[in-house]
């Protein structure tokens, strides 16, 4: 009698792909929007004042400690329930971007912060004007400050995205799970599935802490 | 927009979500001082010279902190499986959750006993305290209060990923959510007041976290 198993075989290799290139792509996208986004609110927040600070200081609190999972199951049964219905890529790259972003803002606005006053009010004195200052002293500096921070949430955000296959986005966790649903083979799809975010996570948080290293001396 | 909230629904089943935010709180709570126990024995592995101790606890926490939460889930609930080990999917979330917390936090505790410069040490030695009480009253409370952020943060973050036990049927929060709205179809409502419930529980610990901070660094922190 067949087997209602078939094992794992080369004619797999290119669905495992589409999953890898999947968490890429979002990963990617989420990480690009989070930075631009998080810059924006994070300078905002930097330079604004105590009302528009807490305002956004809490909205962007619910982001960060509601779990992303919860976040994502009722961002796409909510659009659904309003009749737009989305792709689980578009709404999976929004909640993780907004996720990301909540993040990034935090760490850029303290990049912002660790400028000293001093600093800026001597650019001012040479005759820079205000964007000047911000353009050529405050993120160039601010911005160096943070990026070993930077580099943390942007490799926490690679490992959350295994979680955007709860709203059916074929992410290279998913396609690993339908694999093993097919094969009963889980160990040895579990551990090449591993490998993979390993290999992508290790050289960039030992750079991250080489270059936290490097600065702190 | 046609929908049409019932939250009655909900609140009849309030007493299945709080005893789900129960078991959220337990899951994390025991991960927590499982994981405390083992980063503080990788900790000294580490530090250590001997050869094959370190390369156990470097295996530990870089695979702890370079692959997803939801891998170790998966690892712990179906990879076990070829061993002939299954686990229920309490047990499961827990044991990914402790090897988790326990990858993190060694880095945080070996950070923060290096932080505090070998003269203290001899420092105390040469004022004639012994070993223990060098360590009881000058390098461990210092240490305590280096880490004791860090070691918040872990907590909630371990809060935040037990709501991954949606995905192997574990009745916590979020998988009672689930379990639930499968029921009622209320979806929407149930999965905000999960949501609200989530925010309610971090902030707590949050807050109480900072009192206690206050009360143990009495604000020297």
């Amino acid at each position: 009698m067949n087997s209602l198993f078939t094992p794992l075989s080369w004619n797999d290799t290119g669905f495992i792909l589409t999953g890898v290139m999947n968490t890429v792509t979002i990963s990617v996208l989420a990480i690009v929007l989070g930075t631009v986004l998080g810059l924006i609110v994070g300078f905002i927040r930097a330079e604004s004042n105590k009302l528009v600070n807490m305002l956004f200081g809490g909205l962007l609190d619910v982001l960060r400690s509601v779990p992303l999972i919860i976040q994502l199951v009722l961002f796409s049964t909510f659009v659904g329930a309003a009749g737009i219905p989305l792709d689980p890529f578009v709404a999976g790259s929004i909640v993780l971007s907004l996720y990301t972003m909540a993040f990034m803002s935090e760490v850029f606005r303290s990049g912002f912060e660790s400028v000293p006053v001093s600093m800026q009010t001597a650019a001012r004195s040479l005759g820079m004007n205000h964007w000047q200052t911000i353009y050529h002293i405050r993120l160039p500096i601010g911005l160096r400050a943070v990026f070993p921070s930077w580099l943390g949430v942007a490799l926490s955000v690679i490992k959350d995205s295994a979680l955007v296959s709860v709203i059916g986005y074929m992410e290279l966790l998913r396609t690993s799970e339908q694999l093993i649903s097919r094969t009963q083979q889980p160990l040895e799809i579990l551990i090449g599935v591993g490998i993979f975010y390993f290999i992508i996570s290790y050289p960039l948080s030992s750079y991250g802490r080489y270059v936290e290293r490097k600065m702190a001396i | 927009m046609t929908y049409e909230f019932h939250w009655n629904v909900v609140f009849q089943k309030m007493p299945e979500l709080l005893n789900g935010a129960f078991v959220t709180l337990h899951v994390s709570v025991l991960a927590m001082l499982l994981g405390i126990v083992i980063a503080i024995l990788l900790a000294i592995a580490k530090m250590n010279n001997s050869k094959p101790f370190c390369y156990v606890a470097t295996a530990w926490v870089e695979t702890a902190r370079n692959t997803p939460a939801l891998f170790q889930i998966y690892m712990a609930y179906f990879g076990l499986g070829a061993f002939g080990i299954h686990l229920s999917p309490y047990v499961a979330v827990l044991s990914a959750l402790v090897f988790i917390n326990a990858g993190y936090l060694t880095e945080t505790f070996r950070g923060g006993f290096q932080s505090i410069p070998s003269t203290q040490y001899s420092a105390s030695k040469s004022l004639g305290m012994n070993s223990i009480q060098v360590y009881r009253y000058i390098i461990l409370p210092q240490m305590l209060r280096r880490i004791y952020h860090p070691m918040t943060n872990q907590f909630v973050w371990s809060i935040l990923m037990s709501s991954l036990g949606i995905l192997v049927g574990m009745s916590e929060l979020s998988g009672t959510t689930q379990r639930l709205q499968s029921l009622s179809f209320r979806t929407l409502e149930f999965f905000i007041v999960a949501a609200v419930m989530y925010f309610i529980i971090t902030k707590l610990v949050l807050i109480s976290s900072s009192l206690l901070s206050r009360k143990l660094f009495r604000g020297e922190i």
